[in-house]
Parts: C-alpha cells; sequence; structure tokens
C-alpha cells in the first residue's frame, strides 16, 4: 500500500486528485494514533497529515486559534499553558487504550472524532469548539466552512457535520477552534461507597445545584482500586467525583458547598490539584481498560438519569461486565471479554430504553467487521447521511466504509 | 432589493385545487387561509422593508398534519415556508407569492420537564422566554436570549441558531440543544439527538440548527435547562473613547475571566437608550459596556475588583456597580431597549449583523464613521462586545426616495467590511432574504455549491424555503456532477513513510 506523508495543502489536493483519477480508496489519518475505531478499511493507499504541523494564529484575548491538522495535541496544550488557557472539552488521548503510545493525537484528529472529556458536561462536546475548517472534499476541491470568529451563523454549520465525521468527508488541512482560560483552581470532592443508584442521584443532585460542576463520575470500586491515586484507590470501595473550577475562591467555596451537600451520603473527601488532575484524566482516557489489552471496549452515550436502571440490566446480561459512569452518568465506559457473543453490541444497544448510542471504541479486526462500530440508523437517517457523504465524497474515497457501509 | 424566484404559473393556476387538498389534510377548518386580509398578517417576518403575500397559509395541530401538508406540496410540487413567530431580522419567514406558508404558532405546549436529565422537551410554537417561565420557580432556566425572546418561538430558534446576550459563557442555541424532531419535505419524521449528548453518526442536529427552515420542519426541541446562578450583578463602564472599551474588553477576558454577559453601546445608542427609559447611564462617554457577571458571592466580588482594575488602567470615567436586582434590571432595559429607542428617534432603522474579530473594533468604527458620511446616514452601535457580534442600527426614512437604497447599500459595505477583516456576515441573525446576495463576499462558488449539496441531501427538490440563504438556485443533479481527468494525473511524486 502507497503511504503518503502529506506536509502541506496542495500535497493533499494532488493525492486526491490522484485518487479520483485512478479510483483508489484512502485511508486518511493524523497521526493514526485512533485508526483502529470504526470499521476495518480496505484501502488502496494511506494519507497522513501528522507533518502538516503548526500554529497559525492565536490570539488569547480572542479566545481563538488556527492549527494545522498534524499539530500534536500536546504542543498546542503546551502553547495554550503559557497563556493560562486550555481546550475547554478536555480532549482525551486513547493512544494507550488502543495500544499505542500516548501524545500522539493530531488537532484534526481530535476534531474528526468530536471525542470529549469528562468536562463535556459544563464546556460542551469538541464539536461545540470547532469555528472554521479549511481542507479538501473527496471531490478534491477546497473547502472551507466557518470562521475565526465565536458567533457565526453564515450558511450551513458545515462545522458540526466535519466534528465526528472521522475523515469520511473532507480531509481537513487546517482548524480554528475556540479556547478557554484555565481555571486556578479545580477540586474534586469524592463520595465514598455508594451503590450505582445512590450515585446517580448524587451527581444528578450536583448537576442540579448552583454550584457548575465541571465533571461529574462514578467509579465502581474495582475502576477506583485500579486508579493509582491516594484517596481513590486505597479506600476499598466505590467513588463517586465531583469536580469544580473556577477562580481561587470560587472553588473553594463550592467544593466546601458539595462536601457540605453530600456529606450525609457517605464519608466525603477532596483532591486537590495533581490528583484531581490525574483521577480526571484516568477517566477520559479509559486508562482502567489499558493495562488488559484483551477485552472489548465501548463508550455509551444515553440519558443520565437511566444510567443505574441500564448498568443493572446489563450486569444481569454480561456477567464479566466492567464499567464506570462519566458524564454525570450520561457516559458509561464498558469492557468485556472478547469472546462476548457480538461484541455485547447487541444488548449494549438493546438496552438504550430512550434513545442513546453506543460506539465500539476496542475491539478486534473481525469484531469491527461484524457489527457496526458506530450506532445502527433507521432507513431515513441512514439516506440522508449517505447523500451527505454522496455529496461531498461522491467517489468513496475517504475512509471508505470507516463509519457505515455506504 | 434582494429579488425573489418568479412565481411558478403552473402553481398559481392550480390555486383552488391546492386550498381544497389543504382543507382535506387540516381538520380545522380555519387552518387553511387563502383570503387576502387572512394573509395580510403573515406577509413579513422582522425585516418589514420585504413583504409579500403567500398563497396560501396554514396553521396545523398535529404532527400528522404537518407530515401530510409537507408530502402534499411536495407531490403537488409547492415550495414551502416554515414559520414561527415571525421574528426574523433577516427574511428567513418571508412568505413566496407561489409557496405555502407552514405557520407553527398552534405547537405552543411544552410536553415534559425533565429535571432528572435537566432538560425540557416543548413544542417549536413554544416562545424561548416560556421554557424559563416554567422552570423559573424550581430554579433552572433556558440559557440563549435573544432579545425578541418574548416573542420569538424556539423552532425559529433552532431554524437561526439565535443568540443573545449571554453566549459569551453559556454558548448559542447549537450549544443548549439536545435533541430535535424534525419532519422531512417528503412528510418523515425523524428524531436527532435526544435527552443523551452528542451524536452516534453524523451530526445531523447540528446542521439542521442554523439551517434557516432549508431542510426540514422542527416538531419537538429537546432543550438543556441550567440551574440560575446564585447571584448576579451587572457593572456599568463608561469610557472616553470605543478604543478604550474594545481594550478593556480584550484584557478582561485575557485576565481569565468570562463574564455573563459583556455588552458595548456607542455614543448614540446610549443617548437614546438613556432617553427611552432612564436606565442611569453616564451621558458624557463615548462608550459604555455592561459587564454582567454571575456565580457565588466569593467569586463575583473577586471577579468584580479585578474588572475595575482592569477598567481603570484602561482609563475608564464611569464604574457603576448595581446595588440591587431592581438596578441591574435596570441596567439591562436601556440595552434591551436599544432598537425600539433607535426607533423612536428615526422613521426607519435596519439593524446589522456582522461579527468581527475583536481586535478590529477601533477599524471597523473609524470604516464606518467614513460611511456613514458618505451615505448621509447615521448609525448607532450596539456590540455583544464579548464575542464580536456588532449590530450597527443605519438610521434612515423610507418616506424619502432612494433612502431605502442608501441603507442597504451602507449596510451592505458594512458586512462586507466585516468580512474583509476576517469576521462574518451574519453573527446570530441569519442570512435569509436580506444577505442572500453577499454570500459570495465570504464563500467561493465551490463552498456554497457544497453547502447547496447539504440541502440535497434532506430536500433534493429544493421546495423548502427557496429564494433564502443562497444566491443562485442549482439543481441537485446538476451538483452532483464531478469532473475527473481520467488517467491525465500522474502518481504523486510525494514523500512516503
Amino acid at each position: 500500500m502507497d503511504k503518503f506523508n502529506i506536509s502541506s495543502a496542495e500535497q493533499v489536493q494532488e493525492v486526491l486528485e490522484w485518487a479520483l483519477a485512478e479510483k483508489k480508496k484512502l485511508s486518511v489519518n493524523g497521526a493514526a494514533s485512533k485508526s483502529s475505531i470504526g470499521r476495518p478499511l480496505d484501502a488502496d493507499a494511506e494519507i497522513r497529515l501528522a507533518d502538516m504541523q503548526g500554529i497559525e494564529l492565536y490570539e488569547p484575548a480572542e479566545l481563538v486559534m488556527k492549527a494545522k491538522a498534524g499539530s500534536r495535541l500536546t504542543e498546542i496544550t503546551k502553547t495554550l499553558d503559557e497563556s493560562g488557557q486550555q481546550m475547554a472539552f478536555s480532549p482525551p488521548d486513547y493512544g494507550p487504550l488502543l495500544g499505542g503510545d500516548a501524545g500522539q493525537s493530531t488537532i484534526g484528529g481530535i476534531f474528526a472524532s468530536n471525542l470529549s472529556g469528562s468536562t463535556r458536561i459544563k464546556a460542551g462536546a469538541a464539536r461545540d469548539h470547532l469555528l472554521g475548517v479549511s481542507g479538501f472534499t473527496g471531490r478534491a476541491q477546497s473547502f472551507q466552512t466557518g470562521s475565526r470568529v465565536m458567533k457565526n451563523v453564515t450558511g450551513y454549520d458545515l462545522c458540526k457535520l466535519v466534528a465526528g465525521s472521522y475523515g469520511t468527508l473532507a480531509v481537513c488541512t487546517s482548524l480554528t477552534f475556540k479556547v478557554l482560560p484555565k481555571a486556578v483552581k479545580k477540586r474534586t470532592v469524592l463520595i465514598y461507597g455508594q451503590n450505582p443508584v445512590e450515585a446517580v442521584n448524587s451527581l444528578r443532585d450536583a448537576m442540579s445545584s448552583i454550584h457548575e460542576v465541571s465533571a461529574a463520575a462514578y467509579l465502581p470500586q474495582n475502576i477506583a482500586n485500579g486508579s493509582d491515586i491516594e484517596f481513590v484507590s486505597n479506600i476499598g470501595g466505590a467513588v463517586t467525583a465531583i469536580s469544580v473550577e473556577g477562580s481561587g475562591p470560587s472553588s473553594e467555596f463550592r467544593c466546601a458547598a458539595l462536601c457540605e451537600m453530600f456529606k450525609s451520603r457517605g464519608q466525603v473527601e477532596e483532591l486537590h490539584g495533581h490528583r484531581s488532575e490525574k483521577l480526571w484524566t484516568y477517566l477520559a482516557n479509559a486508562e482502567a481498560f489499558v493495562a488488559d489489552q484483551s477485552t472489548t471496549v465501548w463508550r455509551i452515550s444515553l440519558p443520565p438519569s437511566e444510567a443505574s436502571d441500564y448498568i443493572k440490566a446489563l450486569e444481569e446480561q454480561l456477567p464479566a461486565l466492567e464499567y464506570y459512569m462519566d458524564w454525570a452518568g450520561g457516559l458509561i465506559w464498558v469492557s468485556l471479554p472478547s469472546h462476548v457473543d457480538q461484541a455485547g453490541g447487541n444488548i449494549l444497544r438493546g438496552n438504550l430504553k430512550s434513545g442513546g448510542h453506543a460506539t465500539l471504541i476496542r475491539g478486534s479486526a473481525e469484531q469491527r467487521q461484524n457489527i457496526l462500530p458506530f450506532q445502527p440508523q433507521n432507513s431515513v437517517l441512514t439516506r440522508i447521511s449517505e447523500s451527505i457523504r454522496e455529496g461531498f465524497d461522491p467517489a468513496r474515497i475517504l475512509n471508505p466504509g470507516r463509519m457505515y457501509p455506504y | 432589493m434582494v429579488m425573489m424566484p418568479k412565481p411558478d404559473p403552473q402553481v398559481l393556476a392550480k390555486r383552488d385545487l391546492l386550498v381544497a387538498g389543504l382543507r382535506k389534510i387540516i381538520k380545522n377548518p380555519e387552518g387553511v387561509i387563502d383570503e387576502e386580509a387572512g394573509l395580510r398578517a403573515f406577509e413579513c417576518d422582522g425585516l418589514s422593508a420585504y413583504r409579500q403575500l403567500p398563497m396560501i397559509a396554514v396553521l396545523p395541530e398535529t404532527k400528522q398534519e404537518i407530515s401530510e401538508i409537507l408530502k402534499y406540496c411536495a407531490d403537488e410540487k409547492v415550495n414551502v415556508v416554515p414559520r414561527g413567530a415571525g421574528t426574523s431580522l433577516s427574511g428567513g419567514a418571508l412568505p413566496l407569492a407561489d409557496g405555502v406558508l407552514l405557520g407553527l404558532g398552534k405547537f405552543n405546549k411544552i410536553i415534559e420537564v425533565d429535571y432528572d436529565n435537566r432538560c425540557a422537551v416543548v413544542e417549536p410554537g413554544v416562545t424561548n422566554l416560556a421554557i424559563t417561565d416554567a422552570v423559573k420557580s424550581d430554579g433552572f432556566y433556558y440559557a440563549p436570549d435573544p432579545s425578541s425572546q418574548i416573542a420569538c418561538t424556539i423552532g425559529g430558534n433552532i431554524a437561526e441558531n439565535s443568540g443573545g446576550v449571554h453566549c459569551l459563557k453559556y454558548g448559542l442555541t447549537t450549544n443548549n440543544v439536545l435533541g430535535v424532531e424534525m419532519i422531512t419535505m417528503e412528510g418523515e419524521i425523524i428524531q436527532l439527538g435526544g435527552k443523551h449528548l452528542d451524536a452516534g453518526g453524523y451530526d445531523l442536529m447540528g446542521v439542521v440548527t442554523g439551517s434557516e427552515g432549508l431542510l426540514g420542519v422542527i416538531t419537538e426541541v429537546t432543550v438543556r435547562l441550567l440551574r440560575s446562578p446564585e447571584h448576579i450583578t451587572a457593572q456599568l463602564i463608561g469610557f472616553p473613547s470605543s478604543e478604550q472599551a474594545g481594550e478593556c474588553v480584550g484584557k478582561i477576558i485575557g485576565s481569565g475571566i468570562i463574564p455573563a454577559g459583556m455588552e458595548m453601546m456607542d455614543r448614540y445608542a446610549i443617548h437614546a437608550a438613556e432617553e427611552f427609559c432612564h436606565a442611569g447611564y453616564p451621558l458624557d462617554v463615548e462608550a459604555l459596556l455592561i459587564v454582567e457577571l454571575d456565580g457565588p458571592v466569593v467569586e463575583i466580588e473577586h471577579n468584580n475588583s479585578a474588572i475595575e482594575k482592569i477598567a481603570g488602567a484602561c482609563g475608564a470615567t464611569v464604574i457603576k456597580q448595581s446595588q440591587s436586582e431592581q438596578e441591574r434590571i435596570a441596567f439591562w432595559a436601556g440595552r434591551k431597549a436599544a432598537f425600539p429607542a433607535i426607533g423612536r428617534i428615526s422613521p426607519d432603522y435596519m439593524c446589522m449583523d456582522g461579527t468581527i474579530p475583536r481586535s478590529q473594533l477601533p477599524k471597523v468604527l473609524a470604516r464606518m464613521n467614513e460611511l456613514s458620511e458618505h451615505y448621509g446616514l447615521r448609525v448607532a452601535n450596539v456590540f455583544h462586545a464579548g464575542d464580536g457580534n456588532l449590530h450597527p442600527l443605519i438610521l434612515f426614512d423610507a418616506n424619502i426616495p432612494g433612502d431605502l437604497e442608501k441603507c442597504e447599500k451602507f449596510g451592505a459595505d458594512i458586512l462586507k467590511l466585516c468580512v474583509e477583516v476576517g469576521g462574518v456576515l451574519t453573527g446570530e441573525h441569519g442570512v435569509g432574504v436580506e444577505k442572500r446576495d453577499l454570500m459570495g463576499e465570504m464563500f467561493s462558488e465551490d463552498d456554497l455549491k457544497q453547502q447547496q449539496r447539504l440541502k440535497c441531501a434532506f430536500d433534493p427538490d429544493g421546495r423548502l424555503n427557496p429564494g433564502k440563504v443562497f444566491p443562485i438556485l442549482h439543481r441537485c443533479a446538476e451538483l452532483g456532477k464531478m469532473h475527473v481527468h481520467n488517467g491525465e494525473l500522474p502518481f504523486p511524486d510525494l514523500p512516503r513513510f
């Protein structure tokens, strides 16, 4: 297979024109750190954008940055950090989860997969921060949507489509996104020993409080034990975690108020600084499922109030299940032994009672071939989505079949 | 004036047949309007310079009726214009002479308030403010708050991706919607999103939001509810120049504070607003900022003192903090009434809506003053300063021949200027009819075609709201074609790995 290292937008266009003329299918990647998410590709050539690096614009006072698609997330984070800013949706790093190295993620890959970490419940998803995209469609035509300003309703918001399309609509060469001030202080309130029902109620109450909770999760005992974080790993029980952030006085006040609020529901503890950061990274990157690479890992989005019932149903049908909750119950990470029938997909999806979706994040090529890694859609949504793809990439040269067979 | 597509004589010729057909679908005999007096109510939206009677107006009461109306119109090759409360400032709900106007005003129920999932499911005709009103007593609210929130509907908010003064901290409509139920032009009911987060496949809800009624008819919306903040205060900060006010805005944000709202008004707008509603604005300043903070008292106090220091360093001459909720509301009353206040001192005005990178503000204001002199028309500025969204209000008198045309040219020049400095044509009012012919300033022909291919996926015959947003209507078959130079391209000579 031909592999092209792309370092300029012109080269992208050149490869696309070649692929169209020669009827070649392309695998499109940043640094390929998430290339095992989705259906296996039957591509003739691969293009990697990891060499297309560089921050093209950064104006801290305007909360905006523009970077080339292959720019490493680590570099961007470092630059933002120097100005006391961050990408507020806490972009995760799935490298180790997927059997690779940490720190490989590119900015293009982050937005193309629309993956967000624990703060998604307050700050919004990756897609909410994407302001503009330049690149090329599968027609080898240059493509531009959005801009560098925060408020823009000029034409369709194609940024939303590009985010989460896994490179099946366009090859992004440059992305403009919103950045935000980094909180001066982050604190996490821990509640020990709750069962899933109690935990979901606590998460709900925290989210309904005036304290602008930035992240909220539930770690069953085995997940807490595996964390290597003092006050989480060594308490011998489940941990409910609620995070607040802001200026010093603000996060101290909110943290104290939450402790007061939950002290009757279990022993409470506070995590500060480094330990707090470490906990949320552990959850966002699914580090609990890194060591045993043999399991199948799913990410399930559902209405948060249904999380405990959902888990109860799963535990009856999938006894070997390991899981934890993020997004106040709205996101459930599941790990299953690889031999489970259909990788558990039918059960995980069948138990979604009122909407939601399950995405296979880690599975063997065979599993990813045989079951849809992305949530199956009804016939109307399939027709519309397929027509959208047709409009962007009529010859199906970009990551063919990666999300759905069309 | 922007020209609308020519009415189809074949459609006009069968108007009576269509009325009869629609009467069979809609149970309520008053749900089909075909008399001029009744149609007059729908002839324009908030962009009142453009008026057109629809061929027929329908006011369905059930989803089934909407579905059947759309299917019927698709079969009969009749165009459809959806309408919420008709508050669009860009002509998004302007009727078509050969089209059916689909009013959604009867869909005004709040279906469910779900505090466990912190969301509400509402019908599209519910007003923006009614959502907050329904949950306020339980301590919740819906964040996006366009100035028309008393009247504008949530369905229209989805269509326009409406903003408001609190976007900087809380986002636009698109960031606060969890789910949308929509009916396609073929009459199919589809659910996008729900009470969960993110899309399982392509983010169709994301592109439907802000699609200006061109992709489908919204029939149900699930919005995110937020807990009302513990405490809110507002500060008035006056400056001797707009440059200093602009600099102050940048420094506040640069210091790590994201206020809940940060608005700016120029001298002309300040005076008009103060005269209109006595908000307590200082009259001896060139620019006024309203900075709103929310959260716990400790956080507000901390940030307020930081902002005071920054403002002082930027040359503020007046700093006034609201001492009561009543005073805070008064501070806002002036800003929120800025449009009618201007309306009082000028027979007509046109509100523009560009967004610019904030650093370009001095340049844009200076250029706008030059343009004002050139056209001989006055302009007042209100500005969502935090996010760079500019609302110049151009004052004119439609009774003076040529004034409207002059105003439109002036407006177009302002928007071109916004694009020139790296901004956009519209920040929150939409393209609609008003800015349709300026789309080429911001997008290449290829980009506009690519956007229209999206419409083809939802509405291949182009029946929904044609003549809006896109200056040239292309047929989907033509847009689908691709020219490939088979065999003419060499193997790319690029580095491999």
